[in-house]
Protein backbone atom coordinates (compact mmCIF):
# COMPACT_ATOMS: atom_id res chain seq x y z
CA UNK A 1 0.00 0.00 0.00
CA UNK A 2 1.34 3.49 -0.73
CA UNK A 3 2.49 5.39 1.95
CA UNK A 4 0.42 8.30 3.15
CA UNK A 5 2.09 11.82 2.87
CA UNK A 6 1.34 14.18 5.71
CA UNK A 7 2.13 17.69 6.41
CA UNK A 8 1.83 18.41 10.03
CA UNK A 9 2.82 20.57 12.79
CA UNK A 10 5.22 19.83 15.51
CA UNK A 11 6.41 21.47 18.23
CA UNK A 12 5.54 24.99 16.49
CA UNK A 13 7.84 23.54 13.24
CA UNK A 14 5.73 22.62 10.37
CA UNK A 15 6.79 19.14 9.34
CA UNK A 16 6.33 16.59 6.58
CA UNK A 17 6.61 12.57 6.64
CA UNK A 18 5.74 9.55 4.85
CA UNK A 19 4.19 6.91 6.90
CA UNK A 20 2.10 3.30 6.69
CA UNK A 21 -1.32 3.53 6.93
CA UNK A 22 -0.86 1.18 10.03
CA UNK A 23 2.25 3.42 11.81
CA UNK A 24 0.65 5.19 14.73
CA UNK A 25 1.75 8.44 15.63
CA UNK A 26 4.08 7.10 18.22
CA UNK A 27 5.51 4.81 15.80
CA UNK A 28 5.89 8.52 13.24
CA UNK A 29 7.11 10.63 16.69
CA UNK A 30 9.80 7.38 17.39
CA UNK A 31 10.63 5.67 14.49
CA UNK A 32 10.63 8.32 11.48
CA UNK A 33 11.22 11.77 13.21
CA UNK A 34 13.56 10.66 16.11
CA UNK A 35 11.34 12.51 18.68
CA UNK A 36 12.01 9.58 21.42
CA UNK A 37 10.54 11.61 24.56
CA UNK A 38 7.32 10.50 23.89
CA UNK A 39 7.77 6.30 25.92
CA UNK A 40 5.75 3.02 24.02
CA UNK A 41 4.70 1.56 27.25
CA UNK A 42 1.60 -0.20 26.82
CA UNK A 43 0.20 0.66 23.22
CA UNK A 44 -3.26 0.71 24.40
CA UNK A 45 -4.16 3.97 25.91
CA UNK A 46 -3.92 2.72 29.72
CA UNK A 47 -0.44 3.99 30.95
CA UNK A 48 -0.24 7.55 29.22
CA UNK A 49 3.64 7.66 28.63
CA UNK A 50 3.36 8.02 24.86
CA UNK A 51 1.01 11.60 25.54
CA UNK A 52 0.98 14.10 23.54
CA UNK A 53 -0.90 17.57 22.64
CA UNK A 54 -2.87 17.65 19.77
CA UNK A 55 -4.98 20.76 18.59
CA UNK A 56 -4.78 21.44 22.36
CA UNK A 57 -5.93 18.41 23.51
CA UNK A 58 -4.36 15.69 25.31
CA UNK A 59 -4.35 11.94 23.56
CA UNK A 60 -2.22 8.80 23.44
CA UNK A 61 -0.12 8.93 20.77
CA UNK A 62 0.05 5.10 20.51
CA UNK A 63 -4.33 5.55 19.74
CA UNK A 64 -4.09 7.59 16.87
CA UNK A 65 -2.85 7.39 13.16
CA UNK A 66 0.12 8.83 12.04
CA UNK A 67 -1.91 9.89 8.60
CA UNK A 68 -4.49 11.60 11.13
CA UNK A 69 -1.82 14.12 11.66
CA UNK A 70 -2.52 16.24 8.45
CA UNK A 71 -2.93 19.19 9.31
CA UNK A 72 -3.56 19.35 12.90
CA UNK A 73 -0.78 21.09 15.39
CA UNK A 74 0.68 18.96 18.07
CA UNK A 75 3.57 19.25 21.01
CA UNK A 76 5.55 16.84 22.48
CA UNK A 77 7.57 16.55 25.28
CA UNK A 78 10.62 18.04 23.16
CA UNK A 79 8.11 20.95 22.60
CA UNK A 80 7.62 21.76 26.42
CA UNK A 81 10.90 23.73 27.17
CA UNK A 82 11.51 27.23 25.86
CA UNK A 83 15.31 26.37 24.84
CA UNK A 84 17.87 25.85 27.58
CA UNK A 85 14.76 27.46 29.94
CA UNK A 86 12.92 24.82 31.47
CA UNK A 87 8.73 24.56 31.67
CA UNK A 88 8.02 25.06 35.49
CA UNK A 89 6.35 21.51 35.53
CA UNK A 90 9.61 20.25 34.37
CA UNK A 91 12.06 22.56 36.92
CA UNK A 92 9.38 21.17 39.52
CA UNK A 93 9.57 17.78 38.89
CA UNK A 94 13.32 17.86 39.26
CA UNK A 95 12.86 19.81 42.17
CA UNK A 96 10.53 17.33 43.85
CA UNK A 97 12.07 14.02 42.40
CA UNK A 98 8.79 13.27 40.95
CA UNK A 99 10.42 10.87 39.13
CA UNK A 100 12.42 7.63 39.77
CA UNK A 101 13.04 5.45 36.57
CA UNK A 102 11.85 8.28 34.16
CA UNK A 103 9.83 6.48 31.69
CA UNK A 104 6.54 8.38 32.73
CA UNK A 105 7.90 11.52 33.26
CA UNK A 106 7.02 12.69 29.69
CA UNK A 107 3.63 11.68 29.57
CA UNK A 108 3.48 13.25 33.33
CA UNK A 109 5.36 16.51 32.19
CA UNK A 110 3.29 16.68 28.64
CA UNK A 111 -0.33 16.02 30.50
CA UNK A 112 0.28 18.31 33.81
CA UNK A 113 1.38 21.25 31.07
CA UNK A 114 -1.83 20.82 29.40
CA UNK A 115 -3.57 21.11 32.65
CA UNK A 116 -1.77 24.36 33.51
CA UNK A 117 -2.24 26.15 30.04
CA UNK A 118 -6.24 25.14 31.26
CA UNK A 119 -6.34 26.02 34.53
CA UNK A 120 -3.67 27.96 36.44
CA UNK A 121 -5.11 27.04 40.23
CA UNK A 122 -6.29 23.12 39.73
CA UNK A 123 -7.22 21.69 43.02
CA UNK A 124 -5.14 18.42 44.32
CA UNK A 125 -8.32 16.34 43.47
CA UNK A 126 -8.35 17.95 40.14
CA UNK A 127 -5.12 17.37 39.66
CA UNK A 128 -5.26 13.46 40.31
CA UNK A 129 -8.20 13.53 37.98
CA UNK A 130 -6.52 14.60 34.95
CA UNK A 131 -3.30 12.80 35.84
CA UNK A 132 -5.34 9.63 35.88
CA UNK A 133 -4.77 8.39 33.07
CA UNK A 134 -0.76 8.50 33.39
CA UNK A 135 0.63 5.30 35.42
CA UNK A 136 4.35 5.31 37.61
CA UNK A 137 5.32 2.14 38.99
CA UNK A 138 7.91 4.35 41.13
CA UNK A 139 6.61 7.56 42.89
CA UNK A 140 3.46 6.69 44.11
CA UNK A 141 2.02 9.95 42.36
CA UNK A 142 2.35 11.97 45.39
CA UNK A 143 5.64 13.64 44.82
CA UNK A 144 4.35 14.27 41.29
CA UNK A 145 1.14 15.75 42.59
CA UNK A 146 2.86 18.05 44.73
CA UNK A 147 5.54 19.04 41.95
CA UNK A 148 2.95 19.93 39.50
CA UNK A 149 0.62 22.20 42.06
CA UNK A 150 3.81 24.20 43.00
CA UNK A 151 4.57 24.44 39.23
CA UNK A 152 1.02 26.14 39.07
CA UNK A 153 1.55 28.02 42.07
CA UNK A 154 4.68 29.58 40.29
CA UNK A 155 2.91 30.08 36.79
CA UNK A 156 0.64 31.88 39.08
CA UNK A 157 3.03 34.10 40.43
CA UNK A 158 4.32 34.78 37.15
CA UNK A 159 1.37 35.86 35.40
CA UNK A 160 0.42 37.84 38.41
CA UNK A 161 3.90 40.22 37.39
CA UNK B 1 -1.63 -6.37 7.52
CA UNK B 2 0.12 -6.32 4.53
CA UNK B 3 -2.64 -4.07 2.60
CA UNK B 4 -4.45 -1.56 4.64
CA UNK B 5 -5.47 1.70 3.13
CA UNK B 6 -6.31 4.82 4.47
CA UNK B 7 -8.65 7.42 3.59
CA UNK B 8 -9.73 10.45 4.83
CA UNK B 9 -12.45 11.72 3.52
CA UNK B 10 -14.16 15.99 3.50
CA UNK B 11 -17.87 14.94 2.85
CA UNK B 12 -20.42 11.98 3.77
CA UNK B 13 -21.14 11.25 0.48
CA UNK B 14 -17.51 10.60 -0.33
CA UNK B 15 -17.31 8.80 2.53
CA UNK B 16 -20.25 5.83 1.99
CA UNK B 17 -18.53 5.91 -1.73
CA UNK B 18 -15.09 4.35 0.16
CA UNK B 19 -17.14 2.56 2.29
CA UNK B 20 -19.33 0.86 -0.10
CA UNK B 21 -16.85 0.33 -2.74
CA UNK B 22 -14.15 -0.79 -0.31
CA UNK B 23 -13.06 -5.03 -0.97
CA UNK B 24 -12.72 -6.60 2.23
CA UNK B 25 -13.30 -5.41 5.66
CA UNK B 26 -13.54 -1.26 6.29
CA UNK B 27 -13.47 0.40 9.65
CA UNK B 28 -14.92 3.52 10.14
CA UNK B 29 -12.22 5.71 12.55
CA UNK B 30 -13.29 7.99 14.72
CA UNK B 31 -11.60 8.92 17.80
CA UNK B 32 -9.95 4.91 17.86
CA UNK B 33 -9.52 4.53 20.95
CA UNK B 34 -11.31 0.79 20.48
CA UNK B 35 -9.87 0.25 16.87
CA UNK B 36 -7.18 1.07 17.59
CA UNK B 37 -6.34 -1.30 20.50
CA UNK B 38 -8.14 -3.97 18.29
CA UNK B 39 -5.92 -3.26 15.14
CA UNK B 40 -2.50 -3.64 17.35
CA UNK B 41 -4.13 -6.66 18.71
CA UNK B 42 -5.03 -8.57 15.98
CA UNK B 43 -8.53 -8.61 16.87
CA UNK B 44 -9.57 -7.25 13.79
CA UNK B 45 -8.10 -6.92 10.15
CA UNK B 46 -9.45 -4.41 8.34
CA UNK B 47 -8.76 -3.44 4.26
CA UNK B 48 -9.69 0.27 5.06
CA UNK B 49 -9.44 2.57 7.53
CA UNK B 50 -11.72 5.48 6.62
CA UNK B 51 -11.00 8.74 9.29
CA UNK B 52 -14.50 10.51 9.47
CA UNK B 53 -13.41 13.79 11.24
CA UNK B 54 -12.64 15.68 8.37
CA UNK B 55 -16.06 15.42 7.88
CA UNK B 56 -18.19 18.96 8.42
CA UNK B 57 -20.37 18.28 11.25
CA UNK B 58 -18.78 14.87 12.66
CA UNK B 59 -17.40 16.68 15.32
CA UNK B 60 -19.40 19.55 17.42
CA UNK B 61 -22.94 20.03 19.17
CA UNK B 62 -25.35 22.41 18.22
CA UNK B 63 -28.64 23.17 18.72
CA UNK B 64 -31.63 23.10 16.61
CA UNK B 65 -35.15 23.53 18.19
CA UNK B 66 -36.43 21.20 20.20
CA UNK B 67 -33.22 18.83 20.35
CA UNK B 68 -29.28 18.87 20.15
CA UNK B 69 -27.30 17.22 17.07
CA UNK B 70 -24.14 15.67 18.15
CA UNK B 71 -21.75 15.18 15.12
CA UNK B 72 -21.04 11.20 15.67
CA UNK B 73 -17.33 11.91 16.37
CA UNK B 74 -17.83 13.99 18.71
CA UNK B 75 -15.31 13.48 22.06
CA UNK B 76 -16.50 12.93 25.59
CA UNK B 77 -14.55 16.03 26.37
CA UNK B 78 -16.63 18.43 24.23
CA UNK B 79 -19.87 17.14 25.72
CA UNK B 80 -19.21 17.83 29.39
CA UNK B 81 -18.08 21.12 28.03
CA UNK B 82 -21.23 21.85 26.71
CA UNK B 83 -23.27 23.53 29.24
CA UNK B 84 -26.24 23.12 27.71
CA UNK B 85 -26.14 19.54 26.82
CA UNK B 86 -24.84 18.89 30.71
CA UNK B 87 -28.28 20.77 32.29
CA UNK B 88 -30.79 19.09 29.79
CA UNK B 89 -29.02 15.26 30.16
CA UNK B 90 -27.16 14.75 32.80
CA UNK B 91 -27.15 11.11 32.77
CA UNK B 92 -25.84 10.72 28.86
CA UNK B 93 -22.58 13.27 29.88
CA UNK B 94 -22.16 11.43 32.77
CA UNK B 95 -21.97 7.94 30.83
CA UNK B 96 -19.51 9.37 28.18
CA UNK B 97 -17.35 11.11 30.74
CA UNK B 98 -17.14 7.52 33.14
CA UNK B 99 -14.92 6.49 29.74
CA UNK B 100 -11.27 6.09 30.24
CA UNK B 101 -8.50 9.37 31.28
CA UNK B 102 -8.41 12.75 30.05
CA UNK B 103 -6.54 11.40 26.74
CA UNK B 104 -9.08 9.20 25.91
CA UNK B 105 -11.69 11.72 26.41
CA UNK B 106 -10.05 14.16 24.09
CA UNK B 107 -11.00 11.21 21.46
CA UNK B 108 -13.68 8.84 22.11
CA UNK B 109 -16.97 9.44 20.50
CA UNK B 110 -20.76 8.38 21.01
CA UNK B 111 -20.55 6.47 17.97
CA UNK B 112 -17.32 5.05 18.57
CA UNK B 113 -18.77 3.54 21.79
CA UNK B 114 -22.20 2.36 20.47
CA UNK B 115 -20.54 1.11 16.87
CA UNK B 116 -17.83 -1.24 19.11
CA UNK B 117 -21.13 -3.18 20.38
CA UNK B 118 -19.76 -3.87 23.89
CA UNK B 119 -22.64 -4.66 25.66
CA UNK B 120 -20.93 -2.69 28.44
CA UNK B 121 -20.61 0.91 26.90
CA UNK B 122 -21.54 3.42 28.87
CA UNK B 123 -22.44 6.04 26.89
CA UNK B 124 -25.54 3.81 25.19
CA UNK B 125 -27.62 3.17 28.26
CA UNK B 126 -28.60 6.57 29.10
CA UNK B 127 -28.67 7.45 25.18
CA UNK B 128 -31.43 4.63 24.62
CA UNK B 129 -32.64 5.82 27.86
CA UNK B 130 -33.40 9.60 26.35
CA UNK B 131 -34.95 7.67 22.92
CA UNK B 132 -31.42 9.12 21.26
CA UNK B 133 -31.80 8.57 17.52
CA UNK B 134 -28.69 8.09 14.91
CA UNK B 135 -28.67 9.84 11.30
CA UNK B 136 -26.92 6.83 9.05
CA UNK B 137 -25.84 8.15 5.94
CA UNK B 138 -25.50 5.14 3.40
CA UNK B 139 -25.67 3.94 -0.62
CA UNK B 140 -29.59 4.31 -0.52
CA UNK B 141 -29.31 7.53 1.61
CA UNK B 142 -29.91 8.89 5.13
CA UNK B 143 -32.26 6.97 7.14
CA UNK B 144 -32.75 7.43 11.09
CA UNK B 145 -32.61 4.89 13.76
CA UNK B 146 -33.33 4.80 17.63
CA UNK B 147 -29.78 4.25 19.06
CA UNK B 148 -31.18 0.72 20.30
CA UNK B 149 -31.40 -0.77 16.93
CA UNK B 150 -28.26 -0.16 16.06
CA UNK B 151 -25.92 -3.24 18.59
CA UNK B 152 -27.56 -6.57 17.72
CA UNK B 153 -25.00 -8.59 19.50
CA UNK B 154 -20.98 -8.36 21.24
CA UNK B 155 -19.23 -6.74 18.32
CA UNK B 156 -22.02 -6.93 15.84
CA UNK B 157 -24.07 -3.98 14.78
CA UNK B 158 -27.30 -3.42 11.92
CA UNK B 159 -25.48 -0.94 9.81
CA UNK B 160 -24.94 -2.21 6.49
CA UNK B 161 -22.23 -2.04 3.97
CA UNK B 162 -21.51 1.20 3.15
CA UNK B 163 -23.02 2.86 6.25
CA UNK B 164 -21.94 5.46 8.63
CA UNK B 165 -23.63 7.13 11.70
CA UNK B 166 -23.48 10.68 11.04
CA UNK B 167 -24.91 12.18 13.89
CA UNK B 168 -26.87 11.86 16.84
CA UNK B 169 -30.39 13.50 17.71
CA UNK B 170 -31.15 14.36 21.38
CA UNK B 171 -34.33 15.14 22.44
CA UNK B 172 -34.84 18.39 24.47
CA UNK B 173 -36.49 17.15 27.98
CA UNK B 174 -39.81 18.25 28.57
CA UNK B 175 -40.11 20.03 31.74
CA UNK B 176 -39.98 17.82 35.16
CA UNK B 177 -37.72 15.19 32.78
CA UNK B 178 -34.42 14.05 33.34
CA UNK B 179 -32.25 11.06 33.80
CA UNK B 180 -29.42 9.71 35.43
CA UNK B 181 -26.72 6.85 34.98
CA UNK B 182 -25.07 4.59 37.43
CA UNK B 183 -22.07 1.99 36.86
CA UNK B 184 -20.20 -0.83 38.75
CA UNK B 185 -16.69 -1.23 38.67
CA UNK B 186 -14.42 -2.60 41.10
CA UNK B 187 -12.98 0.56 41.45
CA UNK B 188 -13.36 4.51 41.20
CA UNK B 189 -11.94 4.93 37.89
CA UNK B 190 -10.86 3.98 34.26
CA UNK B 191 -12.30 0.73 34.32
CA UNK B 192 -15.63 -1.65 32.19
CA UNK B 193 -18.28 -1.81 33.62
CA UNK B 194 -19.81 -5.03 35.81
CA UNK B 195 -23.18 -3.41 35.38
CA UNK B 196 -24.60 -0.18 34.35
CA UNK B 197 -28.25 1.22 34.69
CA UNK B 198 -29.69 4.47 33.19
CA UNK B 199 -32.81 5.66 34.58
CA UNK B 200 -34.81 8.66 32.80
CA UNK B 201 -38.12 10.11 34.33
CA UNK B 202 -40.95 12.27 33.68
CA UNK B 203 -42.76 13.58 36.83
CA UNK B 204 -45.95 15.93 36.70
CA UNK B 205 -46.00 19.01 39.09
CA UNK B 206 -46.49 16.85 42.34
CA UNK B 207 -43.68 14.32 41.54
CA UNK B 208 -45.63 11.62 40.46
CA UNK B 209 -43.96 9.47 37.42
CA UNK B 210 -45.87 10.17 33.98
CA UNK B 211 -43.30 8.30 31.65
CA UNK B 212 -39.43 6.53 32.26
CA UNK B 213 -37.31 4.40 30.43
CA UNK B 214 -35.25 2.03 32.22
CA UNK B 215 -31.71 0.85 30.68
CA UNK B 216 -29.51 -1.92 31.60
CA UNK B 217 -25.83 -2.39 30.54
CA UNK B 218 -23.38 -5.27 30.78
CA UNK B 219 -26.27 -7.69 32.06
CA UNK B 220 -26.93 -8.96 28.29
CA UNK B 221 -25.61 -8.86 24.68
CA UNK B 222 -26.60 -5.97 23.96
CA UNK B 223 -28.18 -2.95 26.30
CA UNK B 224 -31.76 -3.81 27.15
CA UNK B 225 -34.87 -1.90 27.66
CA UNK B 226 -36.66 -2.86 30.73
CA UNK B 227 -40.12 -2.54 29.89
CA UNK B 228 -41.63 -3.66 33.24
CA UNK B 229 -38.98 -1.49 35.13
CA UNK B 230 -41.01 1.60 33.45
CA UNK B 231 -44.19 0.40 34.23
CA UNK B 232 -43.11 0.14 38.09
CA UNK B 233 -42.31 3.89 37.79
CA UNK B 234 -45.36 5.14 35.92
CA UNK B 235 -47.87 6.10 37.96
CA UNK B 236 -45.79 6.04 41.18
CA UNK B 237 -44.28 8.59 43.16
CA UNK B 238 -40.20 7.54 44.62
CA UNK B 239 -41.32 5.34 47.16
CA UNK B 240 -40.14 2.18 48.69
CA UNK B 241 -42.92 0.14 47.52
CA UNK B 242 -41.96 1.53 43.77
CA UNK B 243 -38.71 1.15 43.97
CA UNK B 244 -38.62 -2.77 45.58
CA UNK B 245 -40.86 -2.94 42.04
CA UNK B 246 -38.18 -1.46 40.09
CA UNK B 247 -35.62 -3.39 41.55
CA UNK B 248 -37.57 -6.77 40.89
CA UNK B 249 -38.11 -5.43 37.41
CA UNK B 250 -34.64 -4.66 36.67
CA UNK B 251 -33.02 -8.32 38.15
CA UNK B 252 -36.28 -10.11 36.22
CA UNK B 253 -34.65 -8.51 32.70
CA UNK B 254 -31.02 -9.87 33.32
CA UNK B 255 -29.58 -11.99 31.67
CA UNK B 256 -26.13 -12.01 32.47
CA UNK B 257 -22.93 -14.48 31.77
CA UNK B 258 -20.31 -15.30 34.28
CA UNK B 259 -16.85 -13.91 33.95
CA UNK B 260 -14.19 -12.30 35.80
CA UNK B 261 -15.65 -9.03 36.59
CA UNK B 262 -18.95 -10.54 38.06
CA UNK B 263 -20.74 -13.69 38.75
CA UNK B 264 -24.44 -14.13 36.87
CA UNK B 265 -25.66 -13.71 40.92
CA UNK B 266 -23.68 -10.72 41.99
CA UNK B 267 -24.70 -9.02 38.80
CA UNK B 268 -28.42 -9.57 39.02
CA UNK B 269 -28.34 -8.37 42.50
CA UNK B 270 -26.40 -5.14 41.41
CA UNK B 271 -28.38 -4.33 38.48
CA UNK B 272 -31.71 -4.35 40.80
CA UNK B 273 -30.05 -2.34 43.56
CA UNK B 274 -28.50 0.28 40.44
CA UNK B 275 -31.65 0.89 39.12
CA UNK B 276 -33.32 1.59 42.61
CA UNK B 277 -30.15 4.41 43.19
CA UNK B 278 -30.14 6.07 39.27
CA UNK B 279 -33.98 6.05 39.48
CA UNK B 280 -33.56 7.84 43.09
CA UNK B 281 -31.04 10.51 41.46
CA UNK B 282 -33.27 11.08 38.21
CA UNK B 283 -36.34 11.89 40.20
CA UNK B 284 -34.47 13.95 41.73
CA UNK B 285 -33.08 15.93 39.16
CA UNK B 286 -36.80 15.99 37.07
CA UNK B 287 -38.16 17.01 40.25
CA UNK B 288 -35.71 20.15 41.23
CA UNK B 289 -36.30 21.68 37.13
Amino acid sequence: MAKQHVSTIINGEPVEYLCEPQQTMLDVLRDELNLTGSKEGCSSGDCGACTVIVDGRITCSCLMLGAEAEGRTIQTVEGIAQGDKLHPVQQKFLEHAALQCGFCTPGFIVAAKALLDENLNPTEEETRYWLAGNLCRCTGYDKIIRAVLDAAAVMREEAAR
Amino acid sequence: MPSLSFSAPTSVDEAVKVLAGASGLAKVLSGGTDLLVQLRSGRTRPDLIVDTKRIPGMIGVREEGDRFVVGAATPGAMLYENTALTRAWPGIVEGMDLIGSEQIQGRASLAGNLCNASPAADSVPAMIAARVTCLIAGPNGKREAPVEAIVTGPGRTSLQKGELITEFHIPKPKPHQSDAYLRFIPRTEMDIAVVGCAVNVTLDAGGTCTDARVVLGAVAPTQIIVEDGAKALVGHRLDDATLAALDDAARRACKPIDDKRGTIEYRTKVAGVLARRAAAIAFERAGAR
